[in-house]
């Protein structure tokens, strides 16, 4: 057992499967030398050399066409994409190739492929280095998009996404690359599509994601000291999506409550609230309500970013008010 | 700027004969798929290949059954230069189930893993950094497999050809990018939008590159050219450029009839047809014409064959419809 931060996870996780797997290799820009501008990548170019962790100019077409093109081709590649924000240069390799080319060609390729990328707020970077992406890459049909919330789920998850046989977008929350938990020692692997349940109440079902997770946990436990007694769902992968464990828990309480750091239109819990509607619509007893960040780009300024993402605050009393109401 | 000239060089007769027949097949399948195009048995868009067959017949020729192709949506003619057989190609472009992807993928998709085809791609410029991926691949397994990517003179100006051939160059892989240069994107000229006289060539030197222009409409150059070029990516000193000059006789796509090119122009290029000319040649070198003459009819008939076997295919359902978005060969994203 180690105390191991989210991004020292993400190395290890990494550094777990390429050791197990001559064909994983990784390339992106800064991720050797350097060890990522995250520092996520530490000590992956001294354990496995320059020839399987691989720095890249600043061309992100290339940088994921070289990836799919070796996908295709034999090899377990992941891919880095600094920002999540820079997927809008690079967005063709993303939507029309990699997720589609399995499908066009009737099934005669596959693309055992990881993207990984520095998703969403928190850090003051302003509008091009904050957004929460997920839902850009949810909507594209080929596409396994898979978001941890802990430093644990980021080691088992980034194994189960390099073993998957399709290509993982795989999004980790900025805000929480700091965050630290213990950590069991040898190999972690985790399965796609599987939400986790993290806490059991009776009252309210609140649904999160990424660096929604914490905080709702932490709005939970101030709502429990009201009396309001919460299960909290970390959904951790959008692609598969376990609706099965979603549905249970929201039929279990009679209400949901989504998390989202999305921009609001179009976000991941739009998804969700639909298919509750549809499915289990008579076991709520009251609305369906989103909790996201408002549909705007991101300010940089740190109160006002913090006014935009959801927070533990703004989670409490939205629920507060809507099971009161 | 160096421009590489190349007489045409002996190879031998049987290869010539091969890539006759190669080029020969090539325009008699395109003039098909016009017409099954005309007939609406080929419903949604096609890009033909008549008059830059040399190009596919000599890049063909010159690759291993183990090297991959790269194609544009204009790949009807690089898939079938790779081997890849007449039926399966027109019942793609037809929408049947005996279709090279049982339709799912149409003209502009055209691939064939086992024949290293490996796709076509109707983005303009993306596939020139995945067939970097291939070529990395071949590199890391230390295999010696050439990737080669086609494209058209209109790609050179997108940002994918130049994040390519930068990171090709610095990462030395065994990729040919292979410019067709037809003078047309679709109705622009592409002079009139190009910084450069030469799209491709032109912009070699600018990652490192040797300035490569050749006669695409000759087979032999087009062969002896880009032999040496994949020569040198099999030998590690990576990649190559090759820009060739030539011409699409028809339109664009479908019923494009083209009518934006100057009748000059036209005729000047139709002189230097790439199939007649490589007839009169095989000819001159002393094959004979009944040969020549057994050769066609053959592919004639081959042709035939192929449309009313493709014709007979099925039509897809709802099987297909929800299959192998996964490589679980399913569709399902929930549980
Ligand atoms: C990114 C992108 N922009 C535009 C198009 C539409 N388009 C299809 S073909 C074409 C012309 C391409 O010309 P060129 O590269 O010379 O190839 P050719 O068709 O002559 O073989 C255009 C503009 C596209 N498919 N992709």
């Amino acid at each position: 057992m180690a105390q191991l931060t989210f991004r020292e996870s993400i190395a290890r996780g990494i550094a777990q499967e390429m050791r197990r797997d001559e064909s994983v290799v990784f390339l992106g820009e800064d991720v050797g030398a350097a060890g990522g501008v995250f520092k996520g990548t530490v000590g992956l170019l001294e354990e496995f050399g320059g020839i399987r962790v691989r720095d890249t100019p600043i061309s992100e077409q290339a940088i994921l066409g070289a990836a799919m093109g070796a996908a295709m081709t034999g090899l377990r590649p992941i891919a880095e994409i600094m920002f999540s924000d820079f997927f809008a240069v690079c967005w063709d390799i993303v939507a029309n190739e990699i997720a589609k080319s399995r499908y066009m060609t009737n099934g005669q390729m596959s693309f055992p492929l990881v993207i990984r990328s520095g998703n969403g707020g928190g850090l003051r970077f302003g509008a091009q280095h904050s957004q929460s992406v997920e839902n850009w890459a949810m909507m594209i049909p080929g596409l396994k998009v898979v978001v941890p919330s802990n430093a644990v789920d980021v080691i088992g998850l980034m194994a189960a996404s390099i073993r998957d046989n399709d290509p993982v977008v795989f999004l980790e929350a900025k805000s929480l690359y700091s965050s630290k938990m213990d950590v069991p020692d040898g190999d972690i692997v985790d399965t796609l599509g599987s939400a986790k349940v993290l806490r059991q109440g009776s009252d309210a079902t609140l649904v999160a994601l990424g660096a929604m997770v914490p905080r709702a946990l932490d709005a939970a436990e101030e709502l429990a000291t009201n009396g309001i007694n919460c299960t909290v769902v970390d959904v951790r992968s959008l692609v598969p999506l376990d609706t099965a464990t979603i549905l249970r828990e929201v039929s279990a309480t009679g209400r949901l409550f989504t998390v989202e750091e999305n921009p609001r239109l179009c976000g991941w819990g739009a998804e969700v609230t639909s298919i509750v509607a549809d499915e289990v619509f008579y076991d709520l007893d009251g609305p369906i309500v989103r909790i996201t960040t408002p549909h705007i780009p991101l300010p940089a300024a740190d109160a006002l970013e913090d006014l935009a993402i959801p927070s533990v605050e703004r989670i409490v009393t939205t629920i507060h008010k809507s099971m009161n109401s | 700027m160096a421009s590489t000239k190349v007489a045409p060089a002996q190879s031998d007769v049987a290869q010539k004969i091969a890539m006759y027949k190669s080029q020969f097949a090539l325009r008699q399948f395109e003039t098909r798929a016009y017409d099954l195009f005309l007939e609406n048995y080929v419903k949604g868009t096609s890009h033909l290949s008549i008059g830059q067959e040399a190009i596919a017949a000599g890049v063909a020729a010159a690759m291993r059954p183990t090297d991959w192709t790269f194609a544009t949506y204009r790949g009807h003619a690089h898939t079938l230069a790779r081997g890849v057989p007449m039926t399966p190609v027109f019942a793609e472009l037809m929408g049947r189930t005996n279709g090279l992807m049982a339709g799912k993928g149409g003209s502009m998709h055209l691939t064939s893993v086992e024949h290293g085809v490996m796709g076509s791609y109707a983005i303009i410029g993306a596939h020139l950094p995945i067939a970097c991926g291939a070529a990395w691949s071949a590199q890391y397994r230390g295999t010696d497999q050439v990737a080669v990517a086609f494209f058209g003179d209109g790609s050179v100006n997108i940002g994918a050809f130049h994040e390519a051939l930068n990171f090709a160059a610095v990462w030395k892989l065994p990729v040919i990018f292979f410019c067709e240069n037809n003078l047309w994107m679709e109705y622009t000229r592409t002079s009139d939008v190009t910084a450069v006289v030469n799209p491709a060539a032109d912009r070699a030197s600018a990652y490192g590159l040797e300035s490569i222009i050749i006669d695409g409409n000759d087979a032999d150059e087009v062969y002896e050219v880009t032999s040496r070029a994949i020569a040198r990516a099999r030998a590690g000193d990576g990649p190559s450029m090759i820009e060739a000059k030539t011409y699409r006789h028809g339109g664009h796509s479908r019923a494009d009839p083209g009518k934006y090119r100057p009748a000059e122009e036209i005729a000047e290029w139709m002189a230097k047809d790439p199939i007649p000319r490589y007839r009169l040649r095989l000819l001159e070198s002393g094959v004979s014409e009944s040969e020549l003459l057994e050769i066609e009819a053959q592919v004639n008939a081959e042709v035939d064959d192929a449309t009313e076997a493709a014709k007979a295919g099925g039509v897809p359902g709802e099987d297909l419809l929800m299959k192998d978005v996964w490589a679980d060969g399913g569709a399902a994203w929930r549980n």
